[in-house]
């Protein structure tokens, strides 16, 4: 027995829906017999991908004009609530990122009903749904529902679930009004910068080859990009160096960066913080070189070189160039 | 210009204690510090303070039993004055609980400007900055990686997927910043000193006008039904390089057929 009806915040990445939404999609449209879609921006350009992952309707605020998402479609979906116009669903599913974790915290207040955050199952016990949040590095995992009769909200971590089409129809769309938002409403985007990046996305790659501040230094990280490029594998970084302006937080991998599960993950000269941990300790095979045997990476790697990133990196290099 | 701080005071991370079974909250026996989290938000107000040429930074912490000690360290780096929010009713308090208090704090400051962590080190729920500017009715620009005031506007660079957006907020509002946007500075010993002796307002629950009923355990409506070990990985193989671990390497990515 599934639920009635879920509804899913979706956010858009380029021209097409962004992974963790689809994600999300793919376990709402598991769990409840209705699953509808909330954004901002044009509903149109993204009904088609929506309906093919599972979704009937898309509730589409049209362009923001610069206003963030996170007072804008709290407010839309608050206001709708209030004046009968939607019917309340069983859950509201968001995406732990940026504007995720905004339109979440925002509606938390309007609607009173606090939120289940980083979470990376969700599963139906009776009625009621069930979210898991693994805590202390992932140590642990505590499964936890909400007791009210408020919307429960859920932030989701990405690549928590498998993405699926499924061919469904192109979903309907619908206007989202969004209120006048008064001064919560002030903050407005007047520019947006992208990384210039080649390769392969660092969330979708097949192959990720991280580096942490046992590189030693910032040039240093060139081995990793080199041996990225042989492999067609992305670049990564720890938050060590990212914060000490070796890459852009773009590489980031883990707690604080992107969550990624390739077939394949290098870590060069990483510890195996907790926080690092748990953006890719889902990947399927782990290779760490280290020259602390003590080095807590080793315990989730599949092959571990304890050794001088100096040395083995550039034979590593080398041979594979060679072939 | 008057800067509030959100500083939140947890358990050391290097040793992150465990969840207390029979209350389901975090056993907090030991010494609190700090959130490294949160020394950004501290050393980003010093100087946005500095550069306004006036103005103070006042600390806003709910903790229980009155811990002080992460909120001296903060104090130590200059902040001159702090709010201090403990009671036995808040003890199980989630995300929302803690920004309806935190909340309250903060406007009886009337601040120009609110500054947080993104997400704290403990319990990273990353809602509380958005929600406190929901109940204050403010604007809010989170995952802030440069902060800098113009006149009666907050210019930030706030962190994407992609990049950044440069974003214009008027004030006051509530800006929550990531890590490394700043290198917070140590407390000096003339500052530890002069931290002993700098206010610390402490509040209850009922002084700052809130029901118990909405906050703390009751407040937070939600049930842990299971506390359970996470599966670990298997143990793999590990070796000690003796100038051809790379061959291994090749070789495993070769199992793999990766390339
Ligand atoms: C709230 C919060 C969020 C965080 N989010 C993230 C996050 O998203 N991602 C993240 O990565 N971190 C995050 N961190 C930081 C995390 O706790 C660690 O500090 C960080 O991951 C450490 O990075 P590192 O492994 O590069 O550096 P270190 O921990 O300094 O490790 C360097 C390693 O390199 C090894 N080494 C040194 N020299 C060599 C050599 N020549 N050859 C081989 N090995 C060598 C050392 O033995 C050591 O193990 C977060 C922390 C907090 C508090
Ligand atoms: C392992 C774990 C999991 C949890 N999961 C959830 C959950 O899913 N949902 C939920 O609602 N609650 C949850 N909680 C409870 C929640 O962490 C607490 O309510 C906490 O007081 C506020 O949330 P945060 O630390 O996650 O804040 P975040 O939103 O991550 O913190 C952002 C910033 O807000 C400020 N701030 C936060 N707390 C304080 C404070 N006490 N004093 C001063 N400033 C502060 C700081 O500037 C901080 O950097 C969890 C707690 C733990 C330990």
């Amino acid at each position: 027995m599934g639920l009635d009806k879920i509804w899913v915040f979706a956010e858009a990445q380029g021209d097409s829906v962004a992974s963790i939404s689809l994600e999300i999609l793919a376990k709402a449209r598991e769990i409840a017999d209705t699953v509808e879609v909330f954004m901002s921006g044009d509903g149109d350009d993204h009904a088609e991908e929506l309906g093919d992952h599972g979704a009937t309707t898309v509730y589409a605020t049209g362009d923001l004009d610069g206003s963030l998402q996170g007072s804008a479609v709290a407010s839309a979906v608050a206001a709708g609530i209030d004046s009968g116009d939607f019917d309340l669903p069983d859950a509201f599913i968001l995406g732990t990122t940026q504007d995720g974790r905004d339109v979440a915290g925002r509606l938390s207040v309007k609607l009173d009903a606090p939120v289940i955050t980083n979470v990376v199952d969700l599963e139906l016990d009776g009625d009621a749904l069930v979210g898991t949040e693994p805590v202390f590095g992932g140590s642990t995992n505590v499964k936890t529902r909400f007791t009210s009769d408020k919307v429960a909200i859920f932030l989701v971590r990405p690549k928590s679930f498998e993405a699926e089409s499924v061919g469904g129809a192109e979903a309907d769309v619908e206007d989202l009004d969004v209120p006048d938002l008064g001064a919560a409403g002030g903050a407005k985007i007047t520019d947006s910068f992208a990384e210039e990046t080649e390769g392969p996305r660092l969330d979708e790659a097949a192959i990720v080859v991280s580096g942490g501040r046992g590189m030693g230094e910032k040039d240093a990280f060139s081995m990793i990009e080199d041996l990225a490029k042989i492999l067609g594998a992305a670049p990564g970084a720890t938050r060590a160096i990212v914060d000490s302006g070796w890459v852009p937080y773009s590489y980031q991998v883990g707690q604080t960066g992107k969550v990624v599960k390739p077939t394949v993950y290098i870590a060069s000269g990483i510890s195996g913080a907790t926080q690092h941990l748990v953006g890719m300790k889902g990947s399927k095979n782990i290779i760490a070189i280290n020259k602390d045997s003590e080095a807590p990476i080793f315990a989730v790697a599949d092959l571990g070189i304890i050794g001088d990133v100096h040395k083995v990196m550039p034979k590593l290099i080398e041979a594979l160039n060679n072939r | 210009m008057k800067v509030v701080v959100c500083v939140k005071q947890i358990p050391d991370p290097a040793d992150p204690g465990e969840l207390d079974p029979e209350t389901k909250t975090l056993k907090r026996d030991v010494k609190l510090i700090l959130d490294e989290s949160d020394s950004y938000g501290v050393e980003m107000a010093l100087q946005l303070v500095d550069d306004a040429g006036d103005g103070e930074v006042h600390l806003v912490s709910m903790v229980p039993k009155n811990e002080v000690s992460g909120l001296r360290t903060a104090l130590a780096m200059g902040a001159a004055s702090a709010t201090l929010i403990s009671d036995e009713c808040l003890s199980g308090s989630d995300a929302l609980g803690t920004a309806k208090v935190l909340a309250k704090a903060i406007a009886a400051q009337e601040p120009d400007l609110v500054l947080s962590g993104t997400e704290s080190s403990d319990g990273y729920t990353g809602t509380v900055p958005a929600q406190i500017a929901e109940l204050l009715g403010l604007p809010s620009v989170t995952f802030a990686k440069e902060i800098s005031i113009e006149g009666s506007t907050a210019k930030v660079k706030r962190q994407t997927e992609a990049g950044y957006d440069d974003v214009e907020c008027p004030l006051p509002a509530v800006v929550s910043v990531t890590a490394g946007v700043v290198e917070p500075r140590y407390p000096s010993f003339k500052g530890i000193m002069a931290a002993k002796n700098k206010p610390v307002e402490e509040l209850t629950v009922e002084a700052l006008g809130l029901d118990p009923a909405n906050v703390g355990w009751a407040g937070s409506r939600q049930d842990i039904i299971d506390i359970a070990a996470a599966p670990v990985r298997e143990a793999g193989e590990i070796i000690e390089d003796e100038g051809d671990a790379h061959e291994r390497i090749v070789a495993f990515l070769d199992e793999l057929k990766v390339l």
